[in-house]
């Protein structure tokens, strides 16, 4: 018999006491769950009710988008008021869904090649946490992260949480530019930049594998509800996948 | 950007309403028909000839192999549309052609000068591009006779001070009365620093009680107010998701308006509730039907006799 996680065991329920549909514009609600924190439990409501709204989707609702404690609800207004479609959005949202595949979701390796050359932040961090380089690159990889959110930029995929160890606050002026793959920490949080963008995260290595390419389908490597380890690569190696610095 | 301009556009020429069409800013564009072909030209206040002739803009017009049509720089208004009949016809990524040229996404797909494997969308359209028209352009006979200019003229703001309507939402009970008073009573000024993403305004800062906010989905037309107080208008190219506080959203129809207002345009802000909201949508739905209906009918009319 499969032993039961603990994160299978927490949010299989979504009662109306756990959440609030706020106005969100002409044609959305937001759904915020009640209380707003970053957690596997709040993580696995939200799945549990973008599940349970899903079916509605290309029927009277337009989109749906996932983050860490809400759910934007989007209608359309031709063909629905606020007033009417919260009836069938409340009735939805007691539905029994099978989450098991939004439960598990899968597991994705991230190949990184942690170094100061790949990582300018990487000596930084270690110093500012009182810990050695190879402590801050074996506490970064050995942690399975959960895939919260997906949202910034196509294929930013927000991932918790990091190790407490690891915690520290995001730069105080952004960076004007992070290259593509970089693999980043901010607070409790970290994350693989899918382009070259401005940035106000640490940088602890490079990520050879593309976070988004338009071309492919998937268009992404993760989505909400995965499960990211990242896995220490050479160099070599990462110019073998393709990386380039 | 403005959904006015861009759906007449695509009326007048029979489209779908949404078909694939230009959106051109500033003005300056001349365009050489390779096959016969029928457009019409909406939005922005601009000079419009046909082989060096001038034609109305907003109504449907016929080009044969080799006519040039030319767009004057313009002289009210930021975007022009240029729907062609049978709509442009490029690949859709994600279920849309719109061109997004920060993520390079959408739009003519050409291939990269130094790697022909490797494909470029999401750029601007360049001198010499060819536009790949619809294989099965019917055309239609809605030519010859112009829209009254109470219908277009509402589409070109700039001149006037704008009212937009707010739907008051997300977490618009975290700014006290006395900020929300402040909000709707000052004047705000469209900031040059306004693109596809979001229109920045200038005026009197407004404050909200927290700072401390999971990201999360951003609707359009959604006023964000960053820590510096002056408010952001999250409109096509918004990002999905954000974390500043927001204290509603701007009514869609007025989002489009706002897309043609320059930097220094008067803005207002006025609440309006939910149910005031659906009831503006729908009758601008009912009457965008009804005149669409009376105008394409009258104009194939007069064309047939």
């Amino acid at each position: 018999m499969p032993a039961v996680t603990p994160l299978a065991n927490m949010a299989t329920r979504l009662t109306p006491a756990d959440y609030t549909l706020s106005l969100a514009g002409e044609n959305a609600f937001i759904l915020y769950l009640n209380t707003q924190v970053i957690s596997p439990a709040a993580a696995q409501q939200i799945a549990l009710a973008n599940s349970q709204l899903s079916p509605m989707l290309g029927q009277q609702l337009l989109e749906l988008l996932p983050s860490y404690a809400s759910l934007l609800i989007v209608f359309n207004p031709l063909q629905h008021s606020h007033l009417s479609i919260k009836p069938l959005l409340e009735q939805a949202l007691t539905k029994a869904v099978n989450l098991v595949s939004q439960q598990q979701g899968k597991q994705v390796e991230l190949p990184v090649w942690y170094s100061e050359q790949s990582g300018p932040d990487l000596a930084k961090v270690a110093q500012d946490k009182n810990l050695s380089i190879n402590e801050v690159i074996a506490l970064h990889s050995s942690t399975s992260y959960q895939v919260y959110a997906i949202g910034f930029a196509p294929g930013f995929a927000y991932l918790g949480e990091l190790p407490e160890q690891l915690a520290v606050p995001r730069l105080s002026s952004p960076r004007p530019k992070v290259p593509a793959g970089a693999v980043a920490i901010a607070d409790r949080q970290t994350a693989v930049y899918p382009a070259a963008s401005p940035g106000g995260w640490h940088l602890l290595g490079l990520c050879p594998i593309a976070m988004f390419n338009a071309w492919q389908e998937p268009a992404m490597p993760v989505a909400v509800g995965d499960q990211v380890k990242f896995v220490p690569i050479t160099e070599r190696d990462f110019t073998l996948l393709g990386g380039v610095l | 950007m403005d959904g006015h301009s861009f759906r007449w556009a695509n009326a007048l020429v029979g489209n779908p309403l949404n078909s694939t069409v230009i959106e051109h800013s500033v003005g300056g564009l001349i365009l050489l028909a390779q096959s016969p072909c029928t457009l019409a030209v909406t939005g922005a206040a601009l000079a419009l000839s046909h082989n060096g002739q001038p034609v109305p803009c907003w109504q449907a017009l016929h080009l044969k192999p080799g006519d040039e049509l030319a767009l004057g720089i313009f002289s009210g208004g930021l975007r022009a549309y240029i729907a062609v009949t049978g709509g442009i016809q490029v690949p859709p990524q994600f279920g849309s052609s719109a061109t997004v040229m920060r993520e390079g996404i959408g739009g003519l797909v050409r291939k990269a000068a130094d790697n022909p494997r490797q494909h470029l969308a999401g750029q601007k359209l360049q001198a010499n591009d060819l536009l790949p028209l619809a294989t099965a352009a019917v055309q239609v006979t809605a030519a010859g006779s112009s829209l009254p200019t109470e219908l277009t003229k509402r589409s070109l703001p700039g001149q006037t001070a704008l009212t937009l309507r707010v739907i008051e939402g997300y977490q618009a009970s975290l700014f006290s009365a006395c900020q929300r008073a402040r909000f709707y009573l000052n004047p705000y000024q469209v900031s040059p620093q306004s693109d596809r993403m979001g229109y920045k305004l200038n005026g009197s800062a407004i404050h909200c009680s927290t700072r401390q906010l999971l990201s999360e989905g951003i609707s359009y037309g959604a006023i964000q107010i960053p820590p510096d107080g002056q408010p952001i208008v999250l409109l096509n190219d918004r990002q999905t998701l954000g974390g500043y506080p927001k204290i509603g959203n701007v009514l869609s129809l007025d989002c489009w308006q706002l897309a043609q207002a320059t930097p220094g345009t008067e803005v207002h802000f006025t609440p309006v509730s939910a149910e005031q909201a659906h009831n503006a949508l729908q009758l601008d739905a009912a009457r965008f039907e009804r005149e669409t209906t009376i105008f394409c009918a009258l104009a194939s009319a007069s064309q047939e006799c």
